[in-house]
């Protein structure tokens, strides 16, 4: 065979090429790619004559050949690319969706906690950020834990301060009551271990009044330190503290006013600084106007003596407040019988995402 | 506690003005709750004199009249009174003037075509009185243009105190004018009290019998007195502060009891039979007390009787039949004391409250008993004439007289204060207490008036309260030296994340009250005797929860009832099996209704939602104890929930011996008796129940072994009587090879009709289980594989009687 008798390659590449390109799919090309380059391909063919090729022949025909079907395999290629690429783009251009149609909201989206809970989280990471835990106690009571050991005398007016729910007599005469406020768990903890002591004590307690501002369940704070040394100053400043924190200001100035209650001695009434000036709402750390959030004071010695601590040995010293009076000053809701209504739209609106946990880090309120 | 500045100045003398007292009020702890100043608002109102008063030309009741106000040249004004002449001085207010008692400002108006600048005013406008029949008509030497209310002295603000139960000193404006001077505010006014010297012998005597609770009891008659009403300047004193005069005797004694803080009762002698004698009451007795109301008596109260019977409530009310009137000439004052537990109890058994009661449960000043006397005796004297007998003295007046020891550095160890030991004595002197000593520890003695003191801290708080509690200083407070640790419990954490792990599933947390009626405490295993409230607010609120879910699904159906009936509540609280503190728990209880599913409520263009059912509740339940770390793979799940549960939809969970809850549908009986309707499924945890994490000694993580074979999955479809619990075909499958066996799945579940299976007469259900299995050392072969599964199926079919699907 002489090189005379190959073929007219460029005849054929011409033809393969236009062939190339007028593939519609990726189908038709690869009956081209068959017809060329296949077992029995026009190229394959001519490739497997350069065996029977004398030295000379194939050194002309060889790189010819080769370099047709090298050009095929390129054109190939980039077709197939193209091929696909302009079939994703008709796939894709059917695949659509309306993208403003509205999704189901997460559930974490919907659901909330009660601003008490959020609260009372907030103040567990204030207060355990100074070194205070968290103590806990029953909501029936005895006696002696609600206002014996406190300091309230059988029959003195101070009892009376406390409008209290009483469950039915015992056959002995005595009778439990709901507690009238947090300070039994302050009991319960003196009586528990010995100081040096630093408890929060949060939780519901229950007075029979109700009217617009009270509610026969309600929730109290009650903070306590009993040591060796710890005095009203350091209370001033642990509420200066918590007040700051809590409010979220920078600073707040307070008044502390001399008052009474039978467990601590002496006692005092606090007055935090506000502006009330705006409907509605009220701002702590500015203003010109006082409002009262708390009760305090050096715990009593009747009452460490009751829980079996010498005053001359430790003192120490107690406050307590509403959860929920704190909560409406801060979140600004106006009326406290909702908190208890279980009124969706209520809880919705006043409630906090789960995951708004309050943290020192990122901000009690974030 | 109320009373006037003027009063207040008649005991502190000195040159202060209102703030200056209420500032020092608020500061010393007598906290002001409100200063009523009537004066402020009657500024505009002058004195004018009517130059001409003539019939209105178009009205005939109408006068117009040419008022002179003072200022420039007379005004005209339309008045109406019958009262306005010619002549006559009166109260004049200009256009402007916000007149109080129509609750209107004045403008200038146009009546009947006569134009009227400015009102002439009766004593209603200006809500002094009552009085509207006309004008107030003044008395010539009236300076017109003057301003009215200063020129009758109404000048005068009303004070109303807070005193808390401790201060019963302070409930006489004497009192209150010593705190004052201690505190730096003027100079406290000292009387001395002269003993009026008896006439003649008391002829009534008194005995206290039956160990009644009357340490003492003082008396004298004062015998031909001129009863009637008391002069003005004494009613305007009790009008002040709200009391209504009845006459000088009686007026005197409630004079007394706020200016003195002593209350006394006045007895019309000609009424009371023989002697008197404080007794304790007899069974049947009962008491016509002066406010009308008649009251029946028991054994524990005290009360003065004479030969008739009971004539007054000790310590509490006087007796109609025996009390003063107009007609009375002789007149018995007694002066008393009481103890102040039995006065409470009385008072409070009675419901009958008034000013000598709330003095004398507080306990008053006992060495004041006869000088009360004596300045009662005088001031009847002054106003209703008559001769004093003897003081004649039943009992003896108590020495309260003690001493504490009183380190004076404890002020500073208590409160961080510094006040100087000169400085602290002086407080104490200024307050009535007797210091012996000047420095380290002095000896203190109380006065007769604080009874309230008891040790130490309390002179600390006089102390303090004196000086000033701005001067206690900020102290910095440590963190204590020990290391950081966790502050919650098991029990708290688990609360907290209990509510954050619910409220992520789309809950919404309520708070419920702590009682529910009675017969739904009664559906929900509660409504023991024990718990239930003595004194509840409302019949509604009547017993302590025994579950949440009362609350709750009253709750839902409060919100259904408002429109939104898909709602998804819970709440973590306690609740009550009984009255100890180890039978109160904390729960964590949810509650879905409706269509309130945890993919979403209501319709969707992706697809409808269905009712929830209580795999809505198990899914919340088991999402809960595994936020709680409670080890849920080991739960076991049985049908006997309680009767509040459907029976056939229900489940209860357990660990170990410890029922840890149940979840399921509601009982449709118990929805109707809390008148619920629609889906409702929930659950109930007891938080307190999940076992205690153990204690790890590191937190080490054991090490993460990645298999490095691929893991097999061989699924499984089985027929099975429907009455068999998949968890028990779940169990008996993973139980062939615990090690090999990582999970079983139920992929299908199909209880059709006409679904039959050999060896099983009942109805069938076709149960699908998928199982992976992971190899450890090698891939497994084709013939292990089967090996496994023929014993799965074999175990299987063991265990539930199940065969394999053809």
């Amino acid at each position: 065979m002489s090189v005379a008798a190959l073929p007219d390659l460029d005849a054929l590449e011409r033809e393969l090429t236009a062939g190339i390109a007028g593939a519609a799919d990726e189908p038709a090309l690869e009956a081209i790619r068959v017809a060329a380059l296949g077992k029995k391909g026009s190229v394959s063919e001519l490739l497997k004559s350069l065996g029977g090729m004398s030295p000379e022949e194939r050194k002309s025909a060889g790189p010819a050949i080769n370099g047709l079907r090298d050009r095929l395999n390129a054109a190939l290629g980039a077709r197939r690319a193209e091929l696909k690429a302009a079939a994703l783009a008709k796939r894709l251009e059917t695949e659509r969706v309306d993208v403003t149609l509205p999704v189901r909201e997460t559930p974490a989206e919907l659901g909330r906690l009660h601003p008490i809970s959020q609260v009372i989280d907030e103040l567990t990471a204030i207060f355990a950020d100074m070194g205070f835990a968290v103590a806990e106690g029953p909501d029936i009571e005895d006696d002696f834990h609600n206002f014996t050991a406190l300091n309230f005398p059988e029959g003195h007016p101070a009892r009376e301060m406390h409008d209290t729910f009483y469950l039915p007599t015992k056959e002995d005469g005595s009778r439990l009551v709901l507690r009238t406020h947090t300070s039994p768990v302050q009991v319960r903890t003196m009586l528990a271990g010995k100081p040096p002591i630093r408890v929060i004590c949060p939780g519901r307690t229950y007075r029979s009044d109700s009217d617009q501002t009270h509610t026969p369940m309600f929730h109290q704070v009650e903070g306590l330190v009993i040591d060796k040394g710890s005095n009203l100053g350091h209370l001033k400043w642990i509420l200066e503290e918590f007040c700051k924190a809590f409010f979220e200001v920078d600073n707040v100035k307070m008044r502390f006013r001399p008052s009474f209650f039978p467990f601590t001695e002496p006692s005092m009434e606090v007055d935090i600084q506000c502006d009330r000036s705006r409907p509605g709402e009220i701002r702590f750390g500015e203003g010109s106007d006082w409002l009262e959030i708390l009760g305090c004071g050096m715990v009593h010695p009747n009452v460490l003596r009751n829980c079996g601590l010498d005053p001359d040995e430790y003192q120490g010293f107690a406050w307590g407040m509403g959860i929920d009076r704190i909560a409406m000053l801060k979140y600004g809701m106006p009326d406290l019988r909702a908190f208890f209504e279980a009124d969706v739209r209520w809880l919705s609106h006043y409630g906090f995402r789960p995951l708004d946990f309050p943290t020192l880090a990122g901000g009690l309120s974030n | 506690m109320k009373f006037t500045l003027s009063w207040l100045r008649e005991h502190l003398s000195g040159d202060y003005g209102l703030d200056e007292v209420t500032g020092a009020l608020n500061r010393i702890g007598l906290e002001v709750e409100g200063v009523e100043d009537k004066a402020a608002k009657l500024k505009g109102f002058t004195i004018a004199y009517v130059v001409s008063a003539v019939q209105h030309p178009n009205a005939d009741k109408l006068r117009v009249c040419m008022v002179d106000t003072g200022a420039g040249e007379p005004v005209q004004v339309v008045c109406g009174a019958p009262n306005a002449r010619t002549g006559m001085k009166s109260v004049f207010s200009p256009p402007g003037t916000y007149i109080p008692g129509k609750d209107m400002t004045l403008g200038i108006g146009t009546i009947r075509g006569v134009e009227s600048r400015g009102m002439l005013c009766s004593a209603a406008e200006l809500e002094l009185s009552e009085d509207h029949d006309g004008i107030l008509d003044l008395p010539e030497d009236a300076p017109v243009g003057a301003t009215y209310v200063d020129w009758i002295g109404l000048d005068d603000p009303v004070i109303e105190i807070a005193v808390t139960p401790n201060r019963a000193d302070a409930l006489g404006v004497h009192g209150i004018a010593r705190d004052l001077a201690a505190a730096g505010l003027g100079t406290l006014v000292e009387d001395e009290i002269a003993p009026v010297a008896g006439m003649f012998p008391c002829p009534v005597a008194v005995t206290i019998a039956d160990e009644a609770p009357c340490p003492a009891f003082a008396l004298r008659l004062v015998r031909g007195v001129t009863n009637g009403p008391s002069p003005d300047w004494l009613q305007a004193k009790l009008r002040a502060i709200g009391l209504r005069p009845i006459n000088a005797l009686v007026d005197v004694t409630n004079l007394l009891t706020f200016d003195q803080n002593r209350p006394l009762h006045v007895f019309d002698a000609a009424k009371v039979r023989g002697d008197l004698v404080v007794r304790r009451a007899r069974e049947g007795e009962s008491l016509l007390a002066l406010d009308g109301k008649t009251y029946a008596l028991d054994a524990g109260m005290c009360v003065i009787a004479d030969d008739r019977g009971v004539e007054s409530l000790a310590g509490v009310m006087g007796g109609e039949e025996s009390g003063c009137d107009e007609a009375t000439t002789d007149v018995l004052v007694e002066s008393a004391l009481w103890e102040p537990i039995n006065i409470a109890q009385t008072g409070r058994k009675l419901g009958l409250n008034s000013d000598a009661r709330f003095r004398f449960e507080r306990g008053i000043d006992p060495a004041f008993t006869l000088p009360g006397l004596e300045l009662a005796t005088k001031l009847i004297l002054d106003l209703c004439g008559g001769e004093p007998s003897e003081v004649v003295l039943a009992g003896t007046i108590p020495d309260t007289t003690r001493a504490i020891d009183f380190p004076l550095a404890l002020t500073e160890k208590l409160t961080g204060l510094v006040a100087d030991e000169a400085e602290q004595v002086a407080i104490l002197c200024r307050l009535g207490f007797a210091v012996e000593g000047a420095a380290g520890t002095v000896a203190v003695t109380p006065p007769s008036w604080r009874g309230d003191i008891e040790g130490k801290a309390d002179l600390v708080e006089e102390v303090i309260r004196i000086a000033g509690l701005d001067r206690v200083p900020s102290l910095p407070f440590p963190r204590d030296e020990t290391a950081r640790k966790p502050v919650l419990t098991t029990l708290q954490l688990r609360t907290r994340k209990a509510k954050r792990a619910l409220a992520a599933r789309g809950l919404v947390e309520a708070v419920t009250w702590s009682f529910v009626p009675k017969a739904q405490a009664e559906l929900f295993g509660g409504g023991q005797n024990e718990l239930a409230l003595a004194n509840p607010i409302a019949a509604d609120l009547s017993d302590m929860r025994p579950s949440l879910l009362p609350g709750l699904i009253r709750a839902a159906q409060a919100n259904a009832d408002r429109g939104l009936g898909d709602v998804a509540l819970f709440e973590v609280g306690q609740v009550f099996r009984g009255d100890r503190p180890q039978d109160q728990f904390i729960a964590a209880t949810g509650l879905r209704r409706a269509t309130a599913k945890p993919a979403g409520a209501g319709r969707h263009w992706s697809g409808k939602s269905g009712a929830v059912d209580a795999f809505d509740a198990k899914a919340d339940a088991l999402a809960l104890l595994a936020a709680c770390g409670a080890p849920v793979a080991n739960l076991q799940i049985s049908t006997d929930a309680p009767g509040w549960f459907h029976p056939g939809r229900s489940g209860t969970f357990r660990l170990g011996p410890n029922v840890i809850g149940h979840f399921g549908e509601l009982h449709p009986s118990v929805l109707e008796a809390l008148d619920c309707d629609g889906a409702l499924v929930g659950f109930e945890l007891l938080l307190d129940r999940i076992p205690a994490p153990k204690a790890k000694p590191t937190r080490v993580k054991p090490l993460l072994e990645l298999a490095a074979f691929q893991p097999v999955e061989r699924d499984f479809a089985f027929v099975v009587a429907r009455g068999v619990a998949a968890g028990d075909m779940v169990k008996a499958a993973a139980g062939v090879d615990r090690k090999l066996i990582t999970a079983v799945n139920v992929f299908d579940l199909y209880e059709g009709e006409n679904l039959k299976a050999p060896g099983i007469d009942a109805e069938a259900k076709s149960v699908a289980l998928s199982v992976t299995l992971q190899p450890r050392e090698k891939t497994l072969t084709d013939a292990e594989i089967e090996a496994v599964a023929s014993k799965i199926v074999a175990e299987v079919t063991k265990k539930t009687g199940a065969t394999l699907r053809g």
